[in-house]
């Protein structure tokens, strides 16, 4: 009883950390592109550092989501599967000629900018509301 | 009369007096009594003149000829008259409302996009050049003073951008034209909207560098085929005095097949050396310099190697292709100095990095469901773009292939380094002459044309208005910053704008657009434009400034954009559901007499027209078979060249040129220039005994029809009959007739202004090639699209859901 106690309590810690890790792509994420708003950096180097982490984001959700799962957590595994499911998608959507998630060639167009800022605030938001959900559970 | 009428009216009436304009009322039912009436009686008040004009209603249904005469002249915006007199040439800057909403919800209410579209490099024949040392700047939006600025005092100056007012500086006080003191608002940079400054060295990121042009050559089996090697080296021999740039300027070749292979120029060689690089993995440059040398300097080994060059590669077996290195290689050769690099390619690329796959289907050509690979199969060929941007090389690429080249991959490398691409489909120089005459003169004005190199433009609007969107062959670096690694006279740019906040303090918006570039001659230099427009807070005001030919072009853009980004069929239904929200946002704002219809102002009376003949262009069309490479050409012109070139693509000229007369002619320079009406793009205009030009701004059809009177054919076209005239005829001789110099006046007084010559066709009305000359008639029902007639029932049926 008490190992499988310990054992839960481990896994919700994976799954915290994974989150947290995910926290901190996210602020990187905003950061970034703010900083491509204010002109600090070019086009090219943002969406470089910001495809870099895709791959990260994409697997540290999934994996904090399949965690969720694995513990039993059916609430909070039914709140992160859609997130993920978002992730996944927006990677297997991307075109064939373009550079990534972020190409640098398009951002500027037809406010990608804003909405990737959009998406990362959201992703921001729905991540706090998580944090205090697990404080609190 | 003022000029605003005969605009209005579409020109042409030449001889203003009360009876002509009495005589055009009966003699041409389309144009309304209202603006001829009150023009003969004097004009009533200015403003609602214009605007009555452009707002009566047409029902389209009824409406059988509503193309004017003339290709009407852009709207002129309803400015007062110093202001209009001094405002940017719409050649150049051309917005597509006139009268720019004053609010975000006043636009979405009139559903017509709001955008610029720029031709910001073009020829120009008269440039104000401002020498003085100090240019003239806003202190916090970086604006360039302008005519439209409003000088407080003699001392300050409100930028008309920001409204932040500025001190004007000492210099500025003393005019060096007129060579008075004390009257800033008299100089040439606030006269003129179109002015060049010269820059100085806080401009420069580093010394202006000379001009380098790199030549890349397939001499693969295929290229070799083909003929085009002695084409490029015959016309770059002809035209190597004429390349811009000065003493200092450098020119290099590598030509390529499996391996890549550069050429030793050094002066003091007795002839060029050929060093081959076969390891295309990891392509490096062979030696440091003399690759690329000073023309100067190597003229007479660069003239060797040009006469050699076609003979050099006669016997090649070599059949793939290496492209991907070649671009590498030029790549590395380039970094140092940035330029110009033109690619000649003419099959698929198979070696290497960036070789593509056969992705079209012919089987599918006609498909009337989504057509894919619209868009790059790899991202090499757009990184390489990018790369090249960043060290100014621009990349222009000539496709000369007659099988599919994945044009949709190989094209980014020109678009995002702001280069040019051509497209020859079926070349060969000897089963296709046409396009061999079509690729030598277009050659000629490709080396020839003047060129900008590390440029970049920046274009800037009155607070309140933001740009979102861009479209034409650049990068964008930052939110208004286009960098530009090459800029030349033929490209033309279109932007979109939405209105942040509101312009209800304002009676002006403004946009100015500045590019900073090096000429070839190794100066740095700063071409500004700027435009004015007045800003209005009635819908019927909107509708009335509306300028439809700049709302095609830029619906055009936004088409492809979504072809590419979603699909080609949601591009279709969002043109057409542009019209019909366009149309009905007009029903429910004015007070319609008439509900049955088609109702639209006269502004607007060809938009439906301009929208099916978009939908029946090459890029856009489905159900007739394309190849995938022509029409992703299609849509790389639309998107890149400038708007008289665009229109005429999309809605070509149609006269009628074997009966024209002098009436209504105009002389210059003691030449007649006969001016034939142009008449609706149906065959119910075309007539078996007539000869019809038609205009497409890149390719001219002459089409003769079959029992066409023998003086023509004989005078004009020196044959006897039309059962001897030949199938494959490109030009008309220069005969001694009146006839003939009545048509060839009237053909050179079309091409005046043209930059590229058009490729010149005559079509036999029983030929094969009537084909190509019949999909223009875009008002003629086929076998996968509407009518005109039919069009307007289905925008009619839209509209009443």
């Amino acid at each position: 009883m008490e190992a499988a106690v310990f054992i839960l309590s481990l896994v919700d810690c994976c799954a915290l950390i994974f989150l947290s890790v995910y926290f901190f792509i996210i602020t990187l994420t905003i950061i970034t592109l703010s900083d491509l708003e204010c002109d600090y950096i070019n086009a090219r180097s943002c969406c470089s550092k910001l495809n870099k982490w895709v791959i990260p984001e994409m697997i540290a959700q999934a994996l904090a989501t399949v965690l969720m799962l694995v513990s039993m957590h059916w609430f909070v595994f039914l709140l992160n599967l859609p997130v993920a499911s978002w992730d996944v998608y927006r990677y297997v959507k991307v075109p064939m000629g373009n550079m990534g998630v972020y190409d640098p060639t398009e951002i500027h167009n037809r406010g990608q900018l804003k909405s990737h800022m959009k998406e990362a605030m959201i992703k921001l938001g729905f991540h706090l509301l998580c944090f205090f959900i697990y404080l609190y559970r | 009369v003022p000029n605003s009428y005969e605009s209005l009216e579409g020109g042409g009436y030449s001889g203003t007096s009360l009876r002509c304009s009495l005589r055009h009322l009966n003699a041409r039912s389309p144009f309304p009594s209202l603006s001829e009436l009150s023009s003969a009686l004097g004009g009533l008040g200015g403003v609602s003149e214009l605007e009555a004009e452009t707002l009566r209603p047409v029902n389209l249904l009824q409406e059988r000829n509503i193309l004017p005469p003339k290709r009407a002249p852009p709207p002129e915006p309803n400015l007062s008259n110093d202001l209009r007199k001094v405002n940017c040439s719409p050649d150049t800057f051309r917005c597509t409302l006139t009268n720019i909403p004053q609010t975000q919800a006043l636009l979405n209410k009139a559903r017509l996009p709001l955008g610029l579209l720029l031709h910001p490099f073009r020829d120009l024949t008269q440039l104000p050049v401002i020498t003085s040392n100090t240019i003239v700047r806003c202190r916090s939006c970086r604006t360039y003073i302008n005519p439209f600025v409003s000088f407080l005092d003699q001392r300050r100056w409100k930028c008309n951008l920001c409204y932040r007012v500025n001190d004007v500086p000492d210099e500025f006080m003393y005019n060096p034209v007129t060579r008075s003191y004390g009257e800033p608002h008299k100089r040439p940079e606030v006269q003129n909207s179109t002015v060049e400054f010269i820059a100085s060295s806080d401009y420069m990121l580093r010394p202006p560098q000379p001009a380098v042009y790199l030549f890349l050559l397939d001499v693969s089996h295929n290229a070799v085929e083909s003929g085009y090697l002695n084409v490029f080296c015959q016309s770059l021999l002809d035209n190597l005095e004429k390349l811009p740039g000065d003493t200092r300027t450098h020119i290099g070749f590598v030509t390529f097949d499996s391996t890549v292979h550069f050429y030793n120029l050094q002066e003091g060689l007795s002839q060029p050396q050929m060093l081959v690089v076969s390891d295309i993995d990891d392509v490096f440059i062979p030696t440091h310099d003399s690759l690329l040398v000073n023309l100067k300097e190597s003229k007479e080994l660069v003239k060797d190697l040009l006469n050699a060059l076609p003979g050099m590669f006669t016997h090649t077996r070599e059949t793939q292709s290496a492209l991907g290195p070649a671009l590498q290689a030029a790549y590395k050769l380039m970094s140092p100095t940035g330029g110009r690099v033109t690619v000649f390619q003419t099959q698929l690329p198979t070696l290497g990095a960036g070789l593509l796959q056969s992705r079209e289907d012919p089987n599918l050509r006609s498909s009337t469901k989504n057509v894919l690979h619209l868009g790059p199969a790899t991202d090499f060929y757009k990184k390489l773009a990018l790369d090249c941007s960043g060290q100014q090389i621009g990349v222009d690429l000539f496709l000369l292939s007659s099988q599919y080249s994945d044009l949709a991959s190989l094209a980014c490398v020109s678009k995002y380094s702001a280069g040019s691409v051509f497209y020859y489909p079926s070349f060969h120089h000897i089963h296709n002459t046409a396009q061999k005459q079509k690729f030598q003169k277009d050659l000629q004005r490709y080396l020839t044309r003047k060129i900008g190199f590390e440029a970049v433009m920046r274009i800037r609007c009155t607070k309140g208005l933001s740009i979102h969107t861009f479209h034409g062959n650049f990068f964008v670096r930052s939110t208004d910053l286009l960098s530009l690694a090459n800029v030349n006279p033929d490209s033309g740019f279109a932007v979109q704008m939405s209105i942040e906040e509101s312009l209800a303090d304002t009676s002006l918006a403004c946009f100015q657009a500045a590019l900073l570039y090096t000429s070839s001659k190794g100066k740095r230099r700063i071409r500004v434009h700027t435009l004015c427009l007045p800003v209005v807070s009635q819908l019927s005001e909107v509708f009335a400034g509306a300028d439809i030919q700049a709302i095609s072009c830029l619906l055009a853009n936004m088409a492809i954009d979504r072809s590419i980004s979603s699909s080609l069929s949601d591009a279709r239904d969002a043109l057409v559901n542009a019209v019909v929200d366009c149309l009905t946002a007009y029903r429910a704002n004015g007070s319609n007499i008439q509900p049955s219809g088609l109702i639209a102002p006269a502004a607007l009376r060809l938009f439906p027209l301009y929208v099916l003949a978009l939908l029946k262009q090459k890029a856009l069309r489905t159900g007739t078979s394309t190849r995938l490479d022509e029409r992703v050409f299609s849509m790389c012109e639309l998107k890149s060249q400038p708007l008289q070139q665009i229109m005429r693509m999309v809605h070509p000229d149609l006269y009628r040129i074997d009966n024209m007369t002098e009436q209504a002619a105009l002389h210059l320079n003691d030449s007649v220039i006969p001016q034939p009406p142009l008449l609706q793009l149906t065959a119910e205009k075309l007539t078996r005994e007539g000869a019809f030009l038609l205009d497409c701004g890149s390719v001219m059809y002459l089409w003769v029809g079959k029992c066409c009177n023998e003086t023509f054919i004989r005078d004009v076209l020196g044959f006897q009959n039309y059962a001897s005239l030949p199938s494959n005829m490109t030009e008309i001789p220069e005969l001694q007739t009146t006839y003939s110099e009545r048509t060839r006046a009237f053909i050179s007084w079309l091409l005046e202004s043209r930059t590229f010559l058009p490729a010149f066709h005559v079509v036999k009305d029983d030929a094969s090639t009537k084909t190509s000359f019949f999909q223009h008639l875009v008002e003629d029902r086929t076998e996968s699209a509407f009518s005109y007639y039919e069009f307007l029932l289905h925008i009619q049926q839209q509209m009443s859901k």
